[in-house]
């Protein structure tokens, strides 16, 4: 062993949580409060911290009545119902209704915790009665739990990277993390994994995607490597959910590899036509209200040639939707705006004659499913299809964006970690998007994410920390 | 700087403000921390007009910096308060008189200069014109600062420097109004309502609730508390200079007056605010986070708050001193501060109150009206 090893070999701590975002924040001050001595590996800077939930803005959870930042009652059938819709029944019901029941006035939680809410924010007022929405966003929410930890005196650990635990007959004694300074090896009691999805490593997600994978956008952290998902695999943990699956959204296609986060979204679609890097549409623009389609053209993109795809609206439609963050592509005519993206401008000004000869009068809402379709075109466009004809033209170009991938470790009711025969490890626990596969097979429900991290989060915390009481 | 590269630098300040404000309109998560955001989404581009008017409308509470997940080191490299600060800093520059305007690069030097000049003309002409045995003598009973600087010569050059403060500050608010395309706004009373309610409880360093993040990403009240000190210790020196004028015009009761008269007690309180607020942000900037900061601004805000604490520091001296031989010297220092104050007034930190209402009027418009 080498010396720098040998010192760093006293690191030892009762509760060890590992990750540091929602669900290792929770965890954490859960354990913490229960009187344990409790560290927090962040494999990321400080300055970035807080993985995927440093993104986020609000939570779902049920709650009985109004308040100053929630419109009405939201009660768990009414949610349970929702997630039934958005997973078209791909859930596993016990742990759906645990973390539905869970997550009952989890608010109060949050603010006694150091959390902020605000009414739901313009442009999003069909969640205001559903979600919480957090002031400041997800960061302002992770700085306030990290200075809950301080308060409490929870360690945490920056830029250091849990590689792979030490498991014996079903329970964990230590972890290896590599940190700024070198290796460490930290003897624990129980440990905690909300160390997030696996999206941010780039060659497992082509593994399950193949070289399609290259042109995903990752819309948040790049330190969620799946690392301890992986260990875990090793060790005989036992796994559910389709490694494909995951939440990816259509987002504007310069957006950064990596934490774009919201602002690249683009809310544009319904109003005009996406086509293909031929020139050609592939799927019914209008089918739905935005919010409730982003979410499957991020896979309808990815199944395009070079996962790209182009949008075209023309002036009518311009200050429809929420800005953009970056300007869109602006021409006098459809094949000038073709030409500056790329395309073929006569495969493009064909495709807009098609749609424009194919749209009827009639009259235009962009706050209801107008009804406003195409006629006798393949795909249809079936809502809001007013022909494109009023320059100048603005155009964009759509990439997949991975949210987060719900290939999870299996847990338990006490959120414990799942051997390949059934049976739980002693010690090891599991929250947040680590274990979102329990609840999400397939879809996604706004706001849940941070539902699941919170719930099991706490759950983990208290369990990882009652279990060394008894 | 030639007026080429000036305006090359001031375009790429407005640039920047634009492009942060991009981003900030597409993500709007800091809808909830003060008045800009909500200001921002009611429109979808900005013209210069515009981010004028939101960079005056940031207190610079420095919230936004701290929940932002665009900030550094992300490569968007989003600074708000950083690029507010900076064009803020431009609107005080271009909206000053001609010749005034090259006294904001380097505002920390000019504002020490005026002050030091015209405390020492002050200090010499009266010194000359006294005598020295009149000068460095004590005295007591009313009138006994006249025996320092006559009576008329104080009213003259105060009342000038007063009205050049004034006209200037008036002018510049005005030229503010211009650059960020105000229109009639400024005549909705119900807007100064909500506007004079907002300055006088502080709404936007309060961070949504929890107040602003200073000296570091926690939260506080301690700004705002400074910043109170500040402007109600302002007010009271002014209602005391004011009650003076009053008794000493109307009445014929000229200065010094008792300890426990109503202008050495006003003068007294409001000294004592101005100390420890200036003092309080004075020490507030060495120990903040620089990084949301502008370090242009800096030396304008350093400047301003060390030039108040000097006259409310001069001020407080010269009531103690004032039956002692010191006391002539403490006058003339204490009036050529003030002198200095005045003069500078318009040409540095000082315009953002003016500017600060007049955003504070047009976003109580706007949002009574929902229209911009
Ligand atoms: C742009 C965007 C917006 C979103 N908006 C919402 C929303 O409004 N509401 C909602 O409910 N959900 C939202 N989500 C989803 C939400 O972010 C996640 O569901 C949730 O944050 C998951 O929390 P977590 O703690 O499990 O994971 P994360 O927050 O990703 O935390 C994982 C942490 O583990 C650390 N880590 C990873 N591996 C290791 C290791 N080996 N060793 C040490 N540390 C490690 C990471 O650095 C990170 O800090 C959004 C996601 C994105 C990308």
């Amino acid at each position: 062993m080498s010396k720098k090893q040998a010192t760093l070999d006293h690191i030892s701590t009762d509760v060890l949580v590992i990750g540091g975002g929602n669900a290792a924040l929770t965890a954490a001050i859960t354990a913490r409060e229960l009187g344990l001595k409790v560290l927090v590996l962040e494999s990321s800077p400080i300055e970035v911290r807080g993985g995927n939930s440093r993104h986020t803005r609000n939570i779902r959870y049920i709650h009985d009545a109004a308040n100053s930042f929630l419109t009405g009652p939201y009660l768990e059938e009414e949610c349970y119902n929702d997630l039934l819709m958005v997973t078209k029944g791909n859930t596993t019901e016990k742990m759906a209704r645990l973390v539905i029941r869970g997550s009952h006035n989890v608010g109060d939680w949050m603010t006694a915790h150091g959390c902020r809410f605000q009414p739901a924010m313009r442009g999003t007022l069909h969640l205001s009665r559903t979600n919480a929405f957090f002031r400041g966003g997800g960061k302002g929410l992770i700085n306030a739990y990290h200075e809950t930890c301080r308060r409490l005196g929870v360690q945490v650990m920056y830029e250091t990277e849990a590689l792979d635990l030490e498991v014996a007959n079903g329970t964990c004694t230590a972890v290896h993390a590599q940190g700024p300074k070198g290796e460490y090896l930290i003897r624990l009691r129980s440990v905690v994994l909300a160390s997030g999805g696996y999206q941010g490593n780039r060659a497992w997600l082509r593994e399950a995607w193949g070289p399609t994978a290259d042109n995903f956008l990752i819309r948040g952290t790049p330190y969620d490597k799946g690392v301890m998902l992986k260990a875990m695999m090793e060790k005989g943990a036992k796994t559910i959910g389709d490694p494909t699956q995951g939440h990816c959204v259509a987002i504007d296609g310069r957006a950064p590899k990596f934490d774009g986060g919201i602002c690249t979204r683009l809310d544009c679609v319904p109003f005009g036509i996406v086509v293909n890097k031929d020139g050609r549409r592939f799927y019914n623009e209008g089918e739905e209200f935005w919010p409730k389609r982003y979410a499957i053209w991020g896979r309808l993109v990815a199944g395009q040639p070079d996962q790209i795809g182009y949008v075209f609206i023309d002036a009518k439609s311009i200050n429809l939707f929420m800005p953009s963050v970056f300007p869109p592509l602006e021409s006098d005519t459809v094949g000038g705006l073709a030409e500056q993206m790329g395309l073929e401008p006569n495969a493009v000004e064909e495709t807009v004659r098609a749609f424009n000869a194919s749209t009827k009068p009639g009259s235009f809402n962009p706050g209801e499913l107008d009804g406003l379709a195409t006629e006798g075109l393949d795909p249809p466009k079936t809502n809001w299809a007013r022909p494109l004809d009023t320059p100048p033209y603005y155009g964009y170009t759509l990439r997949p964006g991975i949210t987060f991938t719900y290939l999870s470790l299996v847990i338990n009711e006490q959120a414990r970690v799942v051997q390949q025969d059934d049976t739980p490890f002693n010690n090891i626990f599991a929250a947040g998007e680590i274990t979102s596969g329990n609840v999400l097979g397939q879809g996604y429900m706004a706001g849940f994410g941070m539902t699941i991290g919170t719930v099991f989060g706490r759950l983990a915390g208290k369990e990882a920390a009652t279990c060394l009481m008894n | 700087m030639s007026d080429e590269l000036k305006c090359k630098q001031q375009a790429a300040v407005l640039k920047e403000a634009d492009r942060v404000m991009g981003i900030c309109n597409a993500c709007r998560y800091c809808e909830g921390i003060c008045a800009l955001f909500p200001a921002m989404e009611l429109r979808r581009t900005f013209t210069a007009g515009d981010l004028n008017y939101l960079a005056n409308l940031c207190h610079n509470c420095r919230g936004c910096y701290y929940c932002c997940q665009y900030a550094p080191p992300h490569e968007f490299q989003l600074n708000f308060p950083q690029a507010m600060s900076a064009l803020r800093a431009q609107t005080y520059e271009q909206t000053a008189p001609g010749f005034l305007k090259k006294l904001f690069p380097n505002n920390a030097f000019y504002v020490f200069a005026v002050s030091l000049v015209a405390t020492i003309l002050l200090t010499a002409v009266s010194l000359c014109a006294s005598g020295p045995s009149v000068f460095f003598g004590a005295h007591s009973g009313s009138g006994s600062f006249y025996k320092i600087i006559p009576y008329g010569a104080m009213l003259l050059v105060f009342c000038l420097a007063g009205l050049f403060a004034l006209v200037a500050l008036l002018r510049g608010v005005i030229a503010f109004w211009r650059i960020s395309d105000g229109k009639l706004q400024w005549l909705d009373l119900a807007a100064h309502k909500k506007a004079v309610r907002d300055v006088l409880t502080l709404k936007y360093l309060d961070g949504g609730g929890d107040g602003c993040n200073y000296p570091d990403n926690r939260f506080s009240m301690i700004r705002r508390q400074f910043h109170h000190a500040v402007f109600y210790g302002f007010l009271l020196c002014l209602a005391s200079t004011s009650v003076a004028f009053i008794y000493d015009h109307a009445f014929g009761w000229p200065a010094p007056y008792g300890f426990f008269s109503l202008p050495v007690l006003l003068g007294t309180f409001g000294g004592l605010g101005l100390l420890a607020g200036t003092g309080g942000m004075l020490w507030l900037k060495t120990v903040m986070d620089a990084r949301p900061a502008d370090p242009a601004s800096t030396g304008m805000d350093m400047a301003f708050s060390a030039l108040l604490f000097l006259v409310s520091l001069s001020g407080l001296l010269l009531l103690v001193f004032r039956s002692t031989e010191l006391m002539g010297l403490l006058l003339c220092i204490h009036l050529g501060l003030v002198l200095g104050l005045f003069l500078t007034m318009p040409c540095g930190k000082f315009v953002h109150a003016v500017f600060r209402y007049a955003a504070l009027v047009r976003n109580a418009h706007e949002q009574r009206t929902g229209q911009v």
